[in-house]
């Protein structure tokens, strides 16, 4: 597939514009790459990266690695099934089902919930709830909602409204009506960006620790912290390995089950 | 003959099967309730509610207090900074390794009956793996590992912007480049032309539009990234909000909060703009 470009000076332009924008972040930043790599500099980090190379493969260790990563695993999938939950009731009148009202206020509720990362989230519940993975339970709850809720409503709003009508003009129940003829038309939409946004949580809930909030971060920061490098090594390698299991999981399953 | 009529509404057949399905996924997920030690009566708890009631109600008004606001133009300008600066360098990195990494380049594709070159051979798994750990661990901590190595401030997480956006850009520029037409390429080289001469000509004029608008996805992901690079010590937004909350300045986060949502917005629009004008 090429395309002529149809504007070729406007391209230069605004790629001279981007270069310029990058040069003028490094002069702003002023970072010392000389001094970064520089003789001492340079082989301090050697030295500090040489600490990483002897994983801490005890036994108790990796224990506390394996009950981390069930941590992380429970987190990111208590706040997916919640957030699925919180973002369908919010699709619904951010869809534009209960009057116009309601939609701008659910769509305003949703980006603010989306635009504050779960970082952040998490280091608000962290002060909200107290230390522990139910702080990043909450926030990936929170964050993911905002995604979700916006997916489905778009999803929502896609949908074919004959079949629901059929049923109301047949003299069922509203809450009827969305069962059984809106949703079993968006149900696998639905569980396919649940799905995707789980795989997404569960790499998230890996590092929400880093505020407080349990899992695999936690681990990694406190041991980070007291400079117990070869027990942080071997947490980071749990950390590729899940955040690897979950790729080629989910790259299987797309195979397997969804048909391009 | 017509139907008999009946006072109660007709039952879902399948009400049984839904029901005991729910059972079963609740059951299975109580373990994960347990460890995940989820509960939202934590939220209710009179100590937390008075610690979060006092924080929450500094939120409104936002602060505007000069002084801050200009510490605050200073760190959006330093994460703007940090994620330009990251995605230039991971562009460098990234450019190299997806022309090893690719196989749209390797003899074998480009020339009828050739055998595969042994350099290609040993230097391209080797290329692939590092990309895929570079990417796979996430940059928070790549920057955690850079703050401890080359101290506070911006340059750890533009390192880890760096090494992370690199992994992703030159996997993805690998398979650009194999998913274009090679045909161009594979005349080029047949009459004659070296590999990076047919590369600059054959194959990267198809390829350029594809790789510009994911470049540009990218660096809104950077700037989404570098906002929170802080909470780990490596500058920008997100070490200021990680101050401001340890100290309880309700105002202060309810305005770096603003501020993050305008640039998650502004950041939007802008990389739909330029991807809309540039490709």
């Amino acid at each position: 597939m090429s395309t002529v470009n149809k504007r070729p000076l406007l391209t230069l332009v605004l790629l001279l514009c981007l270069a310029v924008v990058s040069g003028l972040s490094f002069l702003y930043l002023g970072m010392d790459f000389g001094a970064l790599f520089s003789g001492d500099a340079g082989s301090q980090m050697a030295a500090y990266a040489g600490n990483f190379l002897r994983p801490d493969v005890s036994p108790i260790h990796l224990g506390a690695i394996g009950r981390g990563v069930l941590e992380t695993l429970a987190m990111s999938l208590i706040g997916t099934l919640l957030a699925a939950l919180a973002g369908l009731l919010l699709a619904l009148p951010a869809a534009g089902r209960n009057g116009a009202a309601l939609r701008l206020a659910a769509r305003f509720l949703l980006n603010a919930l989306r635009s504050i990362p779960e970082l952040v989230w998490a280091a608000l519940m962290v002060l909200a709830a107290g230390l522990g993975p139910n702080a990043g339970t909450l926030a990936l709850a929170l964050h993911t909602a905002g995604v979700l809720g916006r997916l489905f409503a778009e999803a929502l709003e896609n949908t074919p409204s004959a079949p629901a009508e059929a049923l109301r003009l047949a003299g069922s129940g509203r809450f009827a009506a969305f069962s059984y003829a809106t949703l079993p038309l968006v149900w696998p939409q639905l569980v396919a960006y649940t799905l995707y946004r789980w795989e997404n949580n569960i790499r998230m809930a890996a590092v929400l620790g880093f505020v407080g909030a349990g899992g695999l971060g936690q681990m990694l920061y406190i041991h980070l912290s007291l400079f117990q490098e070869a027990q942080a090594a071997t947490v980071i390698a749990a950390m590729l390995v899940l955040v690897l299991g979950v790729d080629s999981l989910s790259g299987w399953g797309r195979q397997r089950w969804v048909r391009a | 003959m017509k139907p008999p009529l009946r006072d109660n509404p007709p039952r879902d057949p399948a009400s049984r099967t839904r029901l005991s399905l729910a059972i079963v996924a609740l059951v299975l997920l109580w373990p994960a309730l347990q460890v995940s030690e989820f509960n939202l009566a934590a939220l209710l708890d009179p100590a937390n509610i008075h610690t979060m009631g006092s924080f929450l109600s500094g939120f409104w008004p936002p602060t505007g207090d000069p002084v801050f606001v200009a510490l605050l133009a200073r760190a959006t300008v330093e994460t703007l900074a940090m994620a330009t600066a990251g995605m230039t360098l991971a562009l460098a990195l990234a450019l190299p390794c997806s022309l090893v990494a690719t196989r749209a380049l390797s003899r074998a594709r480009l020339l009828p009956n050739a055998e595969p070159g042994s350099l290609g051979l040993v230097l391209r798994w080797p290329t692939r793996s590092l990309l895929i750990v570079l990417r796979s661990v996430p940059e928070i901590v790549w920057a955690l590992l850079f703050v401890r190595a080359v101290g506070l401030g911006p340059t750890a997480g533009v390192l880890a912007i760096a090494i992370t956006y690199a992994g992703m850009l030159g996997k993805v520029y690998a398979e650009i480049y194999e998913s274009v037409d090679l045909r161009p390429a594979q005349a080029l080289v047949q009459a004659g032309s070296s590999r990076p001469l047919a590369f600059c000509y054959g194959l990267l004029p198809n390829a350029l539009g594809e790789m510009l608008s994911y470049t540009i996805y990218r660096w809104e992901c950077a700037i989404r990234a570098s906002l929170i690079m802080g909470f780990v010590g490596a500058g920008g937004l997100g070490q200021q909000l990680d101050l401001s909350l340890r100290m309880f300045a309700g105002g202060e986060v309810a305005a770096i909060l603003l501020v993050f949502l305008a640039l998650v917005m502004l950041s939007d629009q802008l990389s739909a703009g330029l991807r809309r004008l540039l490709v």
